[in-house]
């Protein structure tokens, strides 16, 4: 595995039960599937938009299919995997509550993580600067952001709630730190959530 | 090494689909690279429908090198230095394997007599010859095209016989438009007074103004529109008088792209067999693996693959309209459900439908990648 993962997918890679298998929804290049293959024994598959990143994935020995959350999901029967996964994503689907089922259908478990629009940052710089906050986690402009659906902890809760989603564990992060869950929704940039019905 | 122009003959008879048994069947292949004491390192390469088994080898009609030669040597995607890659001319082929053109028990060419094959047959005439070689799975299997149909048809039939599966620029069935193409190519054949209902062996001359045309119009179906117009455009000839591109105002090649095609009809007919290409194109339109895996109509591709261990990878190009992407996905979905491991990319490539025969370095990457695990 070359470098570290990124902090939300460390806390997924520590997560998953070893041997288990797992459908990585946005797998990019296949980082978090061959950490969970070479450490954990995990069976993973991917499911990835972009052509670049298949191909790199499969190089890298990787079974990944090249489509997206949104469309493709529907071709996956019922609970062939122990875990969904779908990291930094949900953001950029165009129905993330119809993304959300789906998750939880092939899955037993489905691990979310997002940016959360709610942090304190992004508010300070949406009230004072009154323009899109760009930020670390939310880098590009608006005009040019993959994001179009931008959530908060909170938002992302009550959308739990009103479907009946069991929340199992969550995780809050800050940079390369655990944050407590206290306030989250104010002090937290990345959310991390282990989901079940 | 490079052990071209090898052949066998089957031991059996070898069963038919269409219900015969087909006795002395010779297989024509050529192997590259050296195969290891536990017969673990064999990679079997299925051509396409006008290819053959000259993979590396200079090809002995046309002497142009390989086809694969991009794709298959030492320090290449599939590296010789480590894997020993088998390809073997087709079953109903005319490069050395049996077909139309060999001769039946009374010594004549079995012409129009040759039984209707399809693409099982033709898979299990190379299980037969790797039973005959002593390999019992293969590392992986490898095609485009009519190869990639193989390489599916091998994992689905027998499963037993190879832990991976490439399959690039490839269908699990052909379609309404893709029978249609082939029906165009066969019935430009069959008008060729000169193909004498296959009997034209003996005559000196076949259906070449036939096979030339079933050529040209397959042809077309390998190349986007955006590779043709960028190739050729509207570009006119120059002339033999030394005039520079002008209309003629009659039916000669005025167009590049005419000439282009004409050129590549009249090829075709010094190295294919008129014969072999009717068999070989029916059993391409015959080719339905989900058909073959269920109740009559009810057929799910998914149930082709119930038995199979493989590793699967499924390539297609964005600009190839013959076997879209759309068909690559079909099968990967079905494999999904199966639970099969399978990846499936759509690689972007200018030249459509034979891309897979062209340098495309994405597609290096993913055959290196999927093959050195």
């Amino acid at each position: 595995m070359r470098g570290t993962l990124r902090p939300d997918l460390a806390v997924i890679a520590a997560n998953v039960a070893p041997g288990s298998r797992v459908l990585d929804v946005g797998c990019g290049d296949g980082a978090l599937m061959a950490a969970l293959r070479d450490q954990r024994g995990v069976d993973a598959r991917g499911l990835e938009l972009d052509a670049g990143n298949v191909a790199e994935c499969v190089a890298r020995g990787l079974s990944v299919i090249q489509g997206d959350a949104d469309a493709d999901l529907g071709h996956y029967p019922d609970a062939v995997f122990d875990y969904a996964i779908l990291s930094q994503t949900l953001q950029t689907t165009k129905r993330p509550d119809k993304v959300l089922d789906e998750l939880l259908r092939i899955g037993r478990r489905a691990f979310v993580s997002f940016p959360n629009f709610a942090h304190w940052r992004v508010r300070l710089s949406l009230l004072w600067g009154g323009r899109m906050p760009t930020t670390r986690l939310l880098p590009a402009a608006w005009y040019a952001t993959e994001n179009i659906h931008h959530v908060t902890i909170d938002d992302f809760r009550a959308l739990l709630a009103a479907r009946g989603v069991r929340v199992e564990q969550a995780w809050f992060l800050t940079g390369d730190r655990r944050t407590s869950a206290a306030a989250a929704n104010f002090r937290a940039e990345h959310a991390v959530f282990l989901l079940s019905r | 090494m490079l052990r071209a122009g090898q052949s066998l003959v089957l031991p059996g008879a070898l069963p038919l689909d269409g219900g015969q048994r087909l006795e002395d069947v010779r297989v024509a292949y050529e192997t590259v690279g050296e195969l290891n004491a536990a017969k673990s390192n064999v990679i079997l390469l299925f051509h396409a429908l006008t290819m053959d088994q000259h993979v590396v080898s200079t090809h002995p009609r046309t002497g142009k090198p390989g086809w694969w030669r991009n794709s298959v040597g030492r320090g290449k995607p599939i590296d010789t230095d480590r894997f020993f890659v088998i390809c073997a001319n087709v079953l109903g082929g005319c490069m050395g394997s049996t077909g139309p053109a060999s001769p039946a028990g009374d010594g004549q060419p079995y012409a129009m007599r040759f039984p209707v094959i399809t693409i099982r047959d033709m898979v299990r005439a190379q299980v037969a010859l790797l039973d005959a070689l002593g390999i019992e799975r293969l590392h992986g299997a490898v095609g485009g095209s009519m190869g990639g149909m193989q390489a599916l048809s091998l994992a689905a039939n027998f499963p037993e016989r190879t832990s991976a599966a490439l399959v690039i620029a490839a269908t699990a069935r052909h379609s309404a438009q893709n029978i249609a193409f082939h029906e165009v190519g066969r019935q430009a054949i069959m008008a060729d007074p000169k193909w004498q209902g296959g009997d034209y062996y003996g005559s000196g001359k076949g259906p070449d103004a036939g096979l030339a045309v079933a050529r040209m119009a397959a042809h077309i179906t390998y190349l986007s529109e955006a590779g043709l117009t960028e190739k050729f455009g509207r570009r006119l000839q120059d002339r033999p008088d030394g005039t520079k591109g002008a209309k003629t105002f009659g039916f000669d090649a005025d167009f590049q792209v005419e000439s282009y095609l004409r050129h590549q009809g009249l090829s075709f007919t010094d190295r294919f067999d008129a014969n072999s290409y009717l068999y070989i194109t029916r059993a391409m339109d015959y080719f339905d693996l989900a058909e073959e895996h269920g109740a009559k109509g009810k057929g799910s591709l998914a149930d082709a693959f119930a038995g199979t261990s493989a590793r699967f990878c499924l390539v297609s190009f964005d600009t190839d309209w013959l076997y879209p992407t759309a068909e690559s996905r079909h099968v990967a979905h079905a494999l999904n459900a199966a639970g099969a491991p399978v990846s499936c990319v759509a690689l972007s490539a200018p030249h459509g439908h034979d891309s897979f025969l062209l340098e495309v370095p994405a597609l290096d990457r993913v055959i290196a990648g999927f093959f050195n695990q």
